[in-house]
């Protein structure tokens, strides 16, 4: 945002706003959504953490600013992204055309961990495997922004989204008079809509939609249950829910109810004991069974996570090439995979200055920041990879934008980025916003919440 | 509307009526252990205090002795007795998280700050804090919780899962309640109609906040034949075991017109309420009191058996 000193055309008016806001309104404004945010309840609990699992994420009234054009473009780019994303699915789970054309090597898709043999052979409803996409970008210029990764299972955070604008709203009513910013808050909305459009061929009459959630103790059960309230659908965990002949039902007061699309929010593991994972007591015997024959839709379906992985990462572009024949909008971050000795090499060789990430990791987790760590830090990380070299993938650490931020001293440009949530279903829909994630840390680029980031309101101006 | 929902509904409602009760029930046994023990022979108040909140045993495998702070510890602080005070006030905010899209702000907040609470008190010191403040605290909270809930919710199925949970608990517990005075009289039975007799009698009205009202209802002159029927008979109590099972029956009855299906819980409603309705105090005493209460415990029991495998469980057809 800062180019040369001077802040981009967005922010302008927002920075005097900023300067013109006087301390004792700051922490005043703070604590209120502070307050807000306790009393709506959105928590969040930090794994492995130990400590209250009732923590805030520390929210920042500054928000993030795209102009219409901006955001135009970056919405082809998403949308073209989750297209592709999911015609892939559909491929390797069926004929296999881009491994049978040598464009994604066969081991990377079939041998990997999230390709769930379970699916081969099913299309889902509308050819959809992934209904909700997260794709995570950074900016690192004008008109350049990177895809770090792609979220095809059930990407959190959302809720974030609605209710940093809720709260916005609330406490600087007089910004969204002055300024034409797009709202957000019909994503439940569509959110329903899209995942009712993908109702099984089994279903006749209005679809009945259902959240599956792990339960009350899961870290995102706020987010879960938000998004049911929002949606007007019901919040079920696995044993509300039962297979009884060719379809699934749902246990109520006034008895069985079918259930058509299950929004599940537990992993694939967990789904049907039958299944996958014996030991699950969160997900529903035999609901598999049920699924293959059409009697009802799961979302995301289970296997779409082999779309997501780290090292499938690479080949996105090479997707979007082979199945829709254009050319990617959105650029990958360049990434050496430690499983190709040629790049290991490179790697090991580099490590001050890349990031390193575990191929199936999440959350900030078992990373290094190669340029902020000391030597020791490199050193341990480097057996690492010597020891399970496919079990890590190395990036160039960019030159992340920056969004003003409220710090102690006053405003400061700290790092962001920023996902936007991608829904799938007969239609491809993007709501304009998304959130985004800001290292409160001066020069940090970890913008994970398990490791001190905040979040902020990302406004998409109206043209 | 989700059974594990209705459940959850159901067991707040019935876990801030126990938490309730087991502050009255302390009231009574702290009021109870003022008078001197001149009779000598009868037992000590608190243990008949422990056998009503059904803890008696659960005590003497933690405690042995019957001592007064070890039964108020245990009734109100002890988080291994699964009706303490405190254990009900934590189920009931946990099943409120639950559902806490089925609840309104009031009657959320009501259930946080009570819960916040109890844990503030639980790092306090005791000789900071008095029986009286507790209980006292206790009625406050609950009737909180149980306004916010009449005041705020919607009038749908959940809210006739909510009161069904009240009645049934309050059904049980007053009998409970009144059977504490039958545990406490049983070595002696010369007491009865004696003053000591009427202070016991005086106090229970006291821990049901009905003293007053009954000095009204029935002009100050004290004796079983009157106290059971306010308590038991008298729809103008609202901690009567008819108004108990009358309510109940109204949230059942209108479960069913909803639903258009009626079932074991209605049918076990009614004949509870047209035997209540028909009743005389005389037949409870030919009964025996003690009888009595104890069948209708059981019957309240059964009742519940009935709302669950209904509607609660999840397996209905």
């Amino acid at each position: 945002m800062f180019d040369a000193d001077a802040v981009r055309a967005p922010y302008s008016g927002l920075l005097d706003w900023s300067r013109n806001m006087p301390q004792e309104l700051r922490s005043l404004k703070q604590n209120e959504a502070e307050a807000l945010f306790r009393r709506i309840g959105i928590t969040f609990a930090v794994y492995g953490e130990g400590g209250s699992p009732d923590r805030l994420i520390p929210f920042d009234m500054f928000p993030r600013v795209f102009q219409a054009d901006e955001w135009a473009r970056l919405e082809r780019g998403v949308k073209q992204r989750a297209k592709a994303l999911n015609a892939f699915l559909v491929d390797v789970y069926g004929r296999g055309e881009i491994v049978k054309a040598g464009r994604i090597p066969a081991r990377l898709v079939y041998q990997n961990e999230a390709y769930e043999t379970a699916v081969c052979g099913i299309v889902p409803s509308k050819g959809v495997y992934a209904h909700i996409v997260g794709i995570d970008l950074v900016r690192t210029g004008p008109d350049e922004f990177f895809v770090l990764e792609d979220n095809c299972r059930t990407p959190s955070g959302v809720s974030y989204m609605l209710e940093n604008r809720e709260i916005m709203m609330r406490m600087f009513p007089g910004l969204f008079q002055e300024n034409r910013i797009a709202p957000v808050e019909n994503y439940p909305a569509l959110l329903r809509r899209t995942l009712a459009s993908v109702a099984p061929a089994k279903c006749d009459g209005t679809p009945r939609v259902v959240i599956l959630t792990p339960g009350h103790f899961n870290s995102a059960y706020y987010e879960h249950s938000f998004l049911a309230d929002m949606m007007g659908v019901e919040l079920v965990e696995g044993a509300d829910l039962f297979v009884e002949g060719d379809f699934c039902w749902m246990r109520t007061t006034e008895g069985p109810k079918k259930v058509d699309v299950i929004y599940r929010r537990i992993d694939d593991a967990f789904i049907d004991p039958l299944c996958f994972r014996p030991d699950s007591m969160l997900g529903v015997p035999g609901l598999m069974n049920v699924y293959r024959s059409g009697g009802v839709n799961i979302c995301s379906a289970p296997g779409a996570g082999v779309a997501d992985d780290k090292a499938i990462y690479t080949y996105v572009p090479e997707m979007i090439r082979f199945y829709l024949g254009e050319a990617p909008i959105l650029k990958n971050v360049p990434t050496w995979q430690c499983t190709k000795p040629e790049d290991c090499k490179y790697v090991l060789e580099h490590l001050d200055e890349l990031v390193v990430k575990e191929v199936h990791g999440s959350g900030g987790y078992g990373m290094l920041v190669g340029p902020r760590s000391d030597k020791a830090t490199i050193e341990l990380f480097a057996q690492k990879i010597r020891e399970k070299p496919w079990n890590y993938i190395a990036q160039p650490t960019l030159a992340l934008s920056t969004c003003p931020t409220f710090v102690e001293e006053g405003i400061a440009p700290r790092h962001v980025d920023l996902r936007p949530y991608c829904l799938v279903g007969e239609n491809i829909d993007l709501v304009p916003g998304g959130l985004t994630r800001v290292a409160l840390t001066e020069g940090s680029l970890v913008v994970n919440s398990s490791q001190g980031g905040g979040v902020k309101d990302t406004w998409v101006m109206a043209e | 509307m989700l059974s594990r929902t209705a459940e959850n509904l159901y067991w707040i409602a019935r876990f801030v009526e126990r938490a309730e009760t087991n502050a009255r029930l302390l009231e009574v046994g702290a009021r109870n252990a003022l008078i001197p023990n001149t009779g000598g022979g009868y037992r000590n108040d608190w243990e008949s205090v422990l056998q009503a909140s059904g803890g008696a045993v659960g005590f003497a495998e933690k405690y042995g002795d019957i001592v007064q702070r070890n039964v108020e510890t245990w009734m109100f602080f002890d988080r291994d007795n699964p009706n303490s005070v405190a254990s009900c006030i934590e189920k009931a905010r946990e099943n409120g998280r639950i559902v806490r899209t089925a609840l309104t702000t009031q009657v959320w907040d009501a259930l946080n700050i009570a819960f916040q609470e109890v844990q503030v008190f639980a790092r306090t010191e005791r000789s900071r804090l008095s029986l009286s403040d507790l209980t006292d605290w206790t009625l406050r909270t609950t009737a909180l919780v149980r306004g916010s809930a009449l005041n705020t919710q919607l009038r749908n199925e959940g809210y006739d899962f909510t009161n069904i949970g009240h009645y049934l608990e309050r059904g049980d517990s007053t009998a409970r309640m009144i059977d504490t005075k039958y545990f406490t009289l049983l070595p002696q039975i010369s007491f009865v109609g004696s003053g000591l007799d009427n202070y016991q009698w005086r106090t229970l009205l006291r821990a049901m906040s009905s003293n007053r009202a009954f000095n009204w209802a029935y002009g100050g002159d004290i004796g079983p034949p009157k106290i059971v029927h306010f308590l038991v008979l008298n729809r103008a109590c609202p901690r009567s075991l008819i108004s108990a099972v009358e309510g109940a029956n109204d949230h059942l009855d209108r479960l069913a017109r909803a639903y258009g299906r009626s079932g074991p819980a209605q049918t076990k409603v009614r004949a509870m309420v047209g035997e209540l309705a028909e009743m005389q105090v005389d037949d409870i005493f030919d009964e025996g009191l003690h009888e009595f209460l104890s069948r209708f415990i059981g019957d309240i029991a059964d009742l519940a058996g009935e709302v669950h495998g209904m509607y609660l469980s999840g397996d209905v057809r």
